[in-house]
This record gives structure tokens, sequence and C-alpha cells, in this order.
């Protein structure tokens, strides 16, 4: 079978193509109903063909995407798990570990428009409205660092949108690059090698699933309960080792824990954290910015730790109102908190770990 | 059937041959010493009643050969609902693959929809949309053919080295059925293609019923040369998690194009550019570029026995070396079979000739002299193609290709016959 776009150029299709003119007709089915065909007939073409009406903001849509797809997704579409990451990978493609995202691969908007309205949230698929639909896509696109946080999608600024890699592919060439090299000519039949070696086992990586693992993870399972009991014992006597720290309002306190979930899906705080997607922030509040040993800071927050900042309640105030604002390049993708009170309250939070 | 309803796992399943090699030995060859009970005694089967007639309306496979089932590999996706499993190829022989045990992927999980439930809409460029139920179907004039169906991944997880240790797992994200169904152009040419004008350059989109949808842009050409809408496969209607009751099938096109669950087919002017065809299925070469509409599976071939998952049990003598082979550009001709790594190459038998886009049984009968071997097939169609090595094929592409590795797989047979997957220099 011949290549498609090598295919027009052929003289097979005239033949392929002729018949239907001859061809019967059985006069089954029916004709489909105008109200059958909307209902059905939602694809979006690169072009922004088929577009609905409707019109979604980014700050819109980082609270739909925070209730609909972070679970898998990442409140920045950092990704979760095994799940996709739809953010980040910037110029990865070439790398040995290409990270494939909405911003560092996929070559046309209306790809994502479409399979989010057409088959997202996973689970309830459909059940996001054009607005929610295009409110989501410009999150996706904001998480993306590829339209401002006042953006609005809709479908007048649809095609406004320039995708990073819309160049990035070619059609199909094994015909020229494979297919005359992989040929009768150049197969060897008789002492083609001169010796052979094993340069790789399966066996040494050792990931090919058994049975067995059934019996190891309920192990883990056993040993979780232990670990979680060991947790809870020790998390009241480190309160009680840390008199000194001026006691914060413990209702402000459990607020803050509340918004933090924004922010756990990057940064740990407590016994053990480490550094993850962002630094771990035991001790943040009151300390030197850029001073978490391990985390490789962007060049905005290393210029400004540089220039002295420290993090008190009103750097970190505001900060945390526009995060890209206060630290121009910040790795941190997070469009910030509206509320006064909610920002208050992280950082209460944030400053009961030392 | 979960992997928790395994009763032998593979493990489980090669130490006990190891365990037992001797007695496997003896059973194997017939030659017991003394006389055998098996055949001296009487045995219950002989004297006592089997089952009835009406005992199994349906039959399952005999409790004996509960290992022949598809896997999964849970580490390879985020939920077992959006995922793959795969064909137990190291237990088949012939080249039909039964469907309850023909690999599953599914983007959204495999739904239930009722015949009377089933809608199929043709619209786009056509003269007249047009709606069918499943019962319409089954009027047209219907063809019989037999494909394999091969996802694009498979042997994916094998770009950058020897990964998964069991032909099952490198190369069972392939089956094959004989289909029954209308040919697509049947029912494109009852919609009227007037509309479409010029058909060189139009496309057909196909769509499932399913949340995910799986919409894909198949060129006109190959829409109205060979794809089928298929109801029935090896006879009986389509299995749930096949696409039951409607799929496409795409001879010799990646898998992901069998749309299943069908539910609509479009006439445009211009690829969809759909998720499965731009962020997935897709394949990314080492310069960072990738290509798109890399529809067709090239020649293929792999040993499925003896294997990981296949050891050989007896010892040195007469050994049945099997494989299939399979071209998505047309039939097999050819199959080679190496013993050494790939530096001698004999032809091994077909057992029927190669048909086009369906799988070929091969076979290599040697007198195995016990000392180990390196196990190779490599393919050949009937366009000249040769099934490349992985050295050949990364030399183009890279190692991040993630689909279409059609590489020559090699299986590391050692002299007490268990057999790992390597790769050699």
């Amino acid at each position: 079978m011949s290549k498609f776009p090598k295919f027009i150029a052929g003289t097979a299709l005239a033949t392929l193509i002729a018949a239907p003119a001859v061809a019967d007709v059985y006069g089954l089915g029916r004709e489909a109903l105008p109200e059958e065909i909307a209902a059905w007939n939602v694809d979006i073409s690169p072009d922004g063909s088929n577009l609905p009406e409707g019109s979604g903001s980014v700050e819109d849509g980082e609270i739909l995407f925070s209730d609909n797809c972070a679970a898998c997704h990442g409140e920045f579409a950092e990704g979760a798990g095994n799940w996709p990451k739809l953010a980040g990978g910037d110029d990865t493609l070439a790398n040995d570990d290409p990270v494939k995202t909405v911003g560092s691969y996929w070559p046309y908007l209306s790809t994502v428009f479409d399979y989010v309205h057409r088959s997202m949230p996973f689970g309830a698929a459909q059940t996001l409205s054009y607005d929610d639909t295009y409110a989501i896509t410009a999150y996706i696109l904001y998480s993306n660092f590829l339209v401002d946080d006042d953006f609005v999608l809709s479908k007048e600024t649809f095609m406004d949108v320039e995708m990073p890699n819309a160049d990035g592919f070619i059609i199909d060439d094994r015909a020229e690059t494979e297919y005359t090299q992989f040929t009768e000519a150049n197969a060897c039949y008789e002492n083609c090698k001169d010796s052979v070696e094993i340069t790789m086992r399966a066996t040494v990586l050792d990931v090919t699933p058994e049975t067995e693992e059934e019996a190891s993870v309920q192990d883990a399972s056993e040993e979780a309960p232990v670990e979680v009991a060991a947790a809870e014992t020790e998390a009241p006597a480190e309160e009680a080792a840390a008199p000194a720290m001026a006691e914060p309002d413990p209702e402000l306190v459990a607020a803050g824990e509340n918004v933090f979930k924004k922010c756990k899906a990057c940064h740990k705080v407590g016994e053990g954290a480490k550094n993850g997607t962002g630094p771990m922030l035991n001790g943040i509040i009151g300390h030197p910015a850029g001073a978490v040993e391990g985390f490789k800071y962007s060049s905005g927050l290393q210029d400004a730790a540089a220039g002295g900042l420290v993090w008190d309640q009103a750097a970190m105030t505001q900060f945390l109102t526009k995060p890209r604002d206060f630290i121009k390049g910040t790795k941190m993708s997070f469009v910030g908190l509206k509320d006064q009170e909610d920002i208050d309250a992280v950082i209460a939070y944030l400053s009961t770990f030392e | 059937m979960s992997m928790d309803d395994l009763k032998t796992s593979r493990r489980g399943f090669l130490m006990s041959s190891a365990a037992a090699g001797g007695a496997l030995l003896a059973a194997g060859t017939a030659r017991a010493e003394g006389a055998d009970p098996l055949i001296t005694e009487v045995q219950d089967w002989a004297s006592g009643l089997g089952d009835g007639v009406d005992a199994t309306p349906y039959g399952m496979p005999i409790e004996f050969e509960a290992d022949v089932v598809r896997r999964n590999v849970p580490w390879l996706t985020a939920d077992p609902i959006s995922s793959i499993n795969f064909t137990p190829i190291h237990a088949l022989d012939g080249t039909i693959t039964p469907q309850g045990c023909a690999f599953e992927r599914h983007h959204s999980g495999a739904i239930e929809l009722r015949k009377e439930d089933y809608r199929l809409m043709i619209n786009g460029l056509v003269d007249k949309p047009l709606v069918f139920a499943y019962a319409d179907l089954e009027r047209f004039p219907r063809e019989n053919h037999v494909y394999f169906c091969e996802c694009a991944a498979n042997t994916g997880m094998e770009w950058a080295g020897a990964q998964l240790n069991g032909a099952q797992f490198t190369h069972g994200m392939i089956h094959n059925m004989e289909y029954s169904g209308v040919p697509l152009r049947t029912l494109l040419e009852e919609a009227g293609m007037d509309a479409a004008g010029d058909l060189s350059d139009k496309w057909v989109y196909v769509e499932g019923a399913d949340a995910s949808s799986n919409g894909r842009s198949i060129p006109m050409e190959k829409a109205l040369d060979d794809v089928l809408v298929a109801f029935k496969a090896n006879g009986e209607a389509l299995r749930k998690e096949h696409g039951y009751p409607v799929r496409l099938v795409v001879p010799g096109w990646e898998g992901n194009m069998w749309v299943k669950w069908l539910r609509r087919i479009e006439i445009t002017d211009h690829a969809v550019e759909s998720r499965e065809e731009t962020s997935k299925y897709t394949d990314t070469l080492a310069d960072g570029t990738s290509r798109k509409w890399t529809w067709v599976m090239d020649a293929k071939s792999v040993v499925t026995s003896p294997s990981p998952q296949s050891p050989i049990t007896h010892g040195p003598g007469p050994l049945v070396i099997t494989g299939l082979a399979w071209s998505g550009h047309g039939a097999i001709t050819g199959v080679d079979v190496s013993i050494d790594g790939g530096a001698n190459w004999q032809k091994a038998r077909l057992a029927k000739p190669g048909a086009k886009m369906a799988l070929t049984r091969f076979y290599l009968d040697i007198d195995w002299d016990g000392s180990e071997m390196l196990l190779q097939s490599r393919a050949h169609d009937e366009t000249g193609y040769v099934q490349p090595t992985k050295a050949q094929l990364r030399e183009v592409r890279g190692l991040n290709s993630v689909y279409h590795n059609n590489c020559i797989q090699t299986w590391h047979v050692n002299t007490d016959g268990s057999a790992e997957n390597v790769e050699v220099s």
C-alpha cells in the first residue's frame, strides 16, 4: 500500500474513484436529522472549523481544572503519577527522555479543545460545557506559559494562539529513509558477523510482571499501618520540641492547611519533606529566599535571593498574590491566590514548619 | 479474566518446569522405565463418564490451559481502564487468535453496547447523511477476510533495550481474526459521494461510541480500498472488548485506527488531527521532529517458541522452532531463522503461503544439539522489504520513536532450555 501523499499522484486512485459512479444503492438506513448530526458531529479541526460559540478565561479555567482535572493531571497540569503531564517539557523532544505535553508537543490547539470536550474528564466525558472547555483549554495554555493570566479563549481568539511544536511534524517518510535500505538486495545470509555478543539482558532490568508481585504488594500494605502509627506518635513530640515559635492562630493554621492542598503536588512540608517539582518549604517563612539546599531555582529567584530577598509576611504575600509578577521567570506555574485570607492562612500554616 | 484469577504464574510455570525437568523429559519422550501405569492401569476417565452436552453451552478452555491468558504490564499505564494487555502468542499455534485471549486496548474501558442501541452515522461531504441501525448493516452484501491487527506500540518498550522477558509482552499486542462485515466503500456509496467532488484529497474521519471516541482520519484511498465495517470475528459476534457490536477493520494499518464501537463516519477535506493522531501515535525521531501519519505496520516476525515463557522442556534432539510473521504491506513471502544471533540464516518453512495483511506461521524443525542458541527470525514481504535489526532502526529513528518497532528479536536459549530476551551485537 502506498502512502497517501504519494498516492495522490498515482494512477491507482483513478480506478478506485471511478467505481462509485456505477455503485449500487440499497436504500438502507434513513436520513440523519440535523439535530442528530449536531449532537455527534462535534470534532474540531486545526483551522478552528466547527468551533462552538463560547469563551472561557484562564482564571475560571484554574478553578475548573482543579475540580475536574487536577486529580490526575496535577494542579498545574504537571501530571500526577503515571497520568499524562499536560505542561512543561519545553525543548525536551530531542532529549533521551522527551516530555511530551500540550506545550512541548501538541501541534494544534483544536486537538486540546476537541479532546477535553469529547473525552474528558476521565469517567465523566461530555459533561463539560463549551464555556468550561474554553476555560480549561485556556488554563492548560497558561500552565504552559503560552498565554497570560488575563487571557480569555474564545472562538474569536482561538486561532491567535501559537503552538510551539506546530512545525515539529513531518509526514511518514519511511519509503525514502527505510524501505530503500531494508531490502532483499541488502540481506546477508552467511557469515554476516565476525562475532556475536549479548549486549543486554531483560532479566537484568527485571520489569516483567510476575504473580509474585501480589505477595510483595501485600507485604507492603501490611507494613504501611505501622509506619502511619509511628508518624502519628512522633508528630506531637515535634510540636512539643518547638516551644520558641510564636503560636499562630490554630484556626488560621487549619484554614491554611486546606489552602495548601493547592501547593502539595509540588511542595512538601513536615517531617522528612524533600524537594519535588518545587522546593520543600520547612522553615520558609522568615528565612532568606532561594536557600533550600539541592533545589535548582529559576534565575529570577536566584537574582532576588542575591538581592537579599527574605520570605517575610510582606514578601510572601506579594509573591503568592501574583507569583510571576513578583519574580520574573519563576518556575512556579501557579496563577496566585486571589483571596487575602487564603494568603494569610497559608503563611500561618507554613510558619508552623521549622 | 484478571491477573488475580490466574492459578499459575509464568514464573511458577517456569520453576515447575525446571524442577520437574526429569519427569517431563521422561513423560515427554514416552520412555518411562518399566510399564507406564497410564497404559497398564485403567484410568478414571476410561471407566467413568464425562460431562454431558448440556454442561457447557458456551465452552471455555479446559482448566489445564489456564495459563494461556491475556496479561498486562501494570507499570505501563496509569490505570487498567485506559491500558493494554497482551495476547499469549507464546502458547498459541496456527494463525487465528481466539477472541477470548486476543489483546485488548481501550482508552476509556470496554463498554457494553446493545445491538438495539447501536447507531452508525455517515455525515460530512456526502449526498445524503445517513443513520444505520445494526440490523441495516446485516442487509448489505458481506465479505470475509483474515487480517492481523497490531498496536503501533507493539514492541515499543524494547526501543531502548531488552526489557520484557516474554514474547507475550514484547510482541503480544497483535491478533489475527477472520472478520465478516461490509466494505466501508459500500456504506460510503450508499450515502453518495458526489458532494465530496474530487475524492483524491478527501479523508474519512471515524470515531467510536465510547467516552474516548478515539477519532482517526483515514485517507479516502484506503477507505475505498479494503476497510471493513465488521460485526463478526472468527465466526461469532465481536466480543465486548473487541468493539461489539461493530468495529472498523483497517488491514495492515496500526490497530488504533481499527475504531471499536464504531458510531460515526465523516467525509472531510482534511485530517481532523485528533488526539490519537497528533499527541499519540506519532513517532519522534532523534532530532526531536516527529513523523505523523505512520499508518502502515511494516513487516515483522518473532519466534514464539522456544521463548522465555515457552522454554524447551525436553533435552537435545528434535526441536520445533516456530513463530509468526506479518506485513502491513501485503503477503509474507519468506522467513529466515538464525540460531547464532544473526551470523547465519536459514529459510523457515511457512505453514501456508503468506496471505495479505494476515499472520503467517513458520516452522524450523531442527535436531538440537543442546548447546546455547541466539534465536532470531527475519520476515520478507511481497514488496521486497526485509525486517531490519534494532540497530538499523535506531540508526534511522533514534531511541524515542515509541511506535512501529519492527526489529528482529533475539532470544538467548540456554543449555537447560530456558530462554531470555536479549540484545546482541
